[in-house]
């Protein structure tokens, strides 16, 4: 298995609050990689740091094998933020033009990017929108066809489906799942829907900054000794009482 | 490629907010225009009343465009002057005259009473001559020329404060809408969103620069032109040095709207820099007399990009400077800028720490 993020002994904090406590980590490429676990573990200020957005206080994270923060492996990261950061006043279409001309991308490719990524979250239909004029989940799928807009070899989906109505997001599922198989493409996803974890090929538990399980789901399962993911989730944020 | 991207993207958002667009180019004509009209009304002619006044001299009073109403009897000048809305009252008793002022605008009433003093004065230095058997004919406006450095004698107000208003307008404009702009920016989120794509610091801060620049320029050579052709305000130099103080002023305004709009979290906050940041500027402009004020407040104004700007259009616009003797304040200007703008690198490290 090739790596394609290594997280070393990474420890984060703000202020005095630590928000990360040495987290080690790797993924390896062609892999669904689900981190779960309360609201306020960590989960978005773990993938910004993947992402470069931030440096970590201690340790390193690797992405292809360079040190992290590097521009020029976000040309292969595609990064979706947990809450939607769209331009409201242009439509659909110029929102997507606008993230794709930020990269090293054809004329052609880029005309090519646009309609894959739109028609991937069935946007085509309102490319020409305004985005003020979108719904919640229109929304959030434009932030998904922003992320996917330079084929990026990462994906880092930071709670892509909220919004998104069932039908959706079973083929947006199923498009991640032919993107890691297909292209090979490595996958991070933050979650709080039990299902999607469930398709996730190694799940990590993040609860108080700290990784406390890791694993495929069936593993997690085993450990816990229950059927259900959700029940996974109950006992990993139980332990500390 | 990334820079233009921005660019044009900033463009389009602009023309798309038709409110932005209304404040860049309108507001600042209609506040200009309503200054200029206010400032510019015509004096009201002044009325007093007078009692025991001669002939001869409610005429010449009459000649300088004073209204003059006559009274016998009263006993309160003062009463008198508010009943019947008189700006002053003349009274004179044993030959000695005695004026009293309503002052509800001491710069009025001064003007009006040096003006019936002269008239007094000269009246009375006459009637002494022809006492001593010499005839002289009066005169009350020539005795003495006076000849003016900067402007005429038809030099108004408006004129030496409007090269500092032209300045002001484009300070304003500029660094609200860059960094309500910038701010947008931050606050929806986008700002960080762009800083997961592999653009650089330097090359958003430009792509401001620029997208906004060119709204600023616009609107530099707008304002300018509309000031000078329609208000017609007075314009002894060139209308380029004008054009090329006020540019450098916009990108002053920029770059301080932008960095400021790193420490505002809303609208409101960016608002909330206007007193602060803005009209502090306008007491160093110089439409208050800078030298009047004690050495600390001057070194303070000194700190001031509007004080430059203001020193550099007035030495332009009224006193008709060139380049030459403007180019120390272009300087400064331009020093104001850099400092901003690589303070604006700075501030964005909080997005993302390369
Ligand atoms: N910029 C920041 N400054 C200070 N504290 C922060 C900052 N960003 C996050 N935190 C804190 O770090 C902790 C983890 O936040 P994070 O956003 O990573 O949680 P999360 O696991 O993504 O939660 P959620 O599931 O609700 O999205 C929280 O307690 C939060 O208050
Ligand atoms: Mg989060």
């Amino acid at each position: 298995m090739n790596e394609t993020i290594a997280i070393e002994n990474v420890t984060k904090s703000f202020g005095k609050k630590t928000v990360l406590k040495d987290i080690q980590m790797s993924i390896g490429e062609g892999t669904i990689y689900g981190f779960i676990g309360p609201s306020g573990a960590g989960k978005t200020t773990l993938v910004k740091m993947i992402v470069g957005m931030d440096r970590p206080d201690q340790g390193a994270i690797d992405v292809l094998g360079k040190r992290m923060p590097n521009l020029e492996m976000l040309q292969e990261i595609g990064y979706m933020a947990q809450s939607d950061a769209l331009y409201m006043e242009l439509t659909g279409k110029e929102n997507l033009t606008f993230f794709a001309s930020l990269y090293k991308l054809s004329k052609k490719e880029m005309k090519e990017r646009i309609s894959y990524a739109a028609s991937l979250v069935n946007l085509t239909e309102d490319l020409n929108k305004k985005v003020s004029a979108y719904s919640g989940g229109m929304k959030r799928r434009l932030s998904l066809a922003i992320a996917l807009i330079q084929n990026p070899r990462i994906l880092i989906l930071d709670e892509p489906t909220v919004g998104i109505d069932p039908e959706l997001r079973f083929s947006i599922w199923n498009e991640l799942l032919r993107l890691k198989r297909e292209e090979r493409k490595t996958i991070i996803v933050t979650t709080h829907v039990m299902d999607e974890a469930e398709r996730c090929d190694f799940v990590a538990m993040v609860r108080d900054g700290s990784i406390i399980a890791d694993g495929t789901p069936q593993e997690l399962k085993d450990l816990y000794q229950t059927n259900s993911f959700d029940e996974v989730f109950l006992y990993a944020g139980r332990k500390d009482s | 490629m990334r820079t233009t991207a921005l660019i044009k993207r900033i463009i389009l958002e602009v023309f798309r907010d038709k409110r932005t667009l209304a404040l860049l180019f309108v507001a600042p004509l209609l506040i200009l225009t309503l200054m200029y009209l206010v400032f510019n009304g015509n004096a009201v002619e002044p009325t007093i009343g007078v009692e025991n006044v001669q002939q001869p001299l409610i005429e010449e009073l009459e000649k300088a465009d004073i209204h003059v109403k006559e009274f016998e009897n009263i006993s309160d000048p003062k009463e008198t002057m508010i009943k019947h809305e008189l700006d002053a009252f003349l009274i004179v008793e044993n030959d000695k005259p005695t004026l009293t002022l309503l002052n509800s605008d001491p710069a009025i009433a001064n003007k009006l009473q040096m003006k019936i003093k002269q008239l007094i004065g000269a009246k009375m230095q006459a009637q002494l001559l022809e006492k001593n058997g010499m005839k002289i004919p009066l005169q009350t406006e020539d005795m003495v020329k006076t000849e003016y450095v900067y402007g005429s004698s038809e030099t108004e107000f408006f004129d030496v404060f409007s090269p500092i208003l032209v300045g002001f307008f484009v300070f304003f404009f500029v660094f609200l809408i860059s960094g309500i702009g910038l701010l947008k920016e931050r606050t929806s989120g986008t700002l960080e969103r762009l800083m997961s794509t592999p653009i650089r610091r330097w090359e958003i801060v430009a792509a401001y620069l620029v997208g906004f620049g060119i709204f600023a320029v616009l609107q530099t050579i707008i304002i300018v032109l509309f000031s000078i052709h329609v208000l017609d305000i007075v314009l002894v130099g060139s209308i380029w040095n004008v054009i090329l103080i006020n540019l450098i002023l916009a990108l002053v305004a920029l770059s301080l709207g932008t960095l400021l709009s790193s420490f505002a979290a809303s609208e409101f906050q960016m608002v909330q820099f206007i007193p602060i940041a803005i009209v502090p500027q306008i007491f160093f402009s110089g439409i208050f007399p800078l030298e009047g004020m004690p050495g600390w407040l001057q070194v303070l104004g000194k700190i001031m990009p509007l004080y430059y700007a203001a020193d550099g259009l007035k030495g332009v616009m009224y006193k008709g400077m060139g380049l030459a003797d403007i180019s120390f304040d272009l300087y400064i200007l331009m020093a104001f800028a850099a400092v901003f703008i690589v303070l604006n690198l700075f501030a964005l490290k909080k997005y993302r720490k390369l």
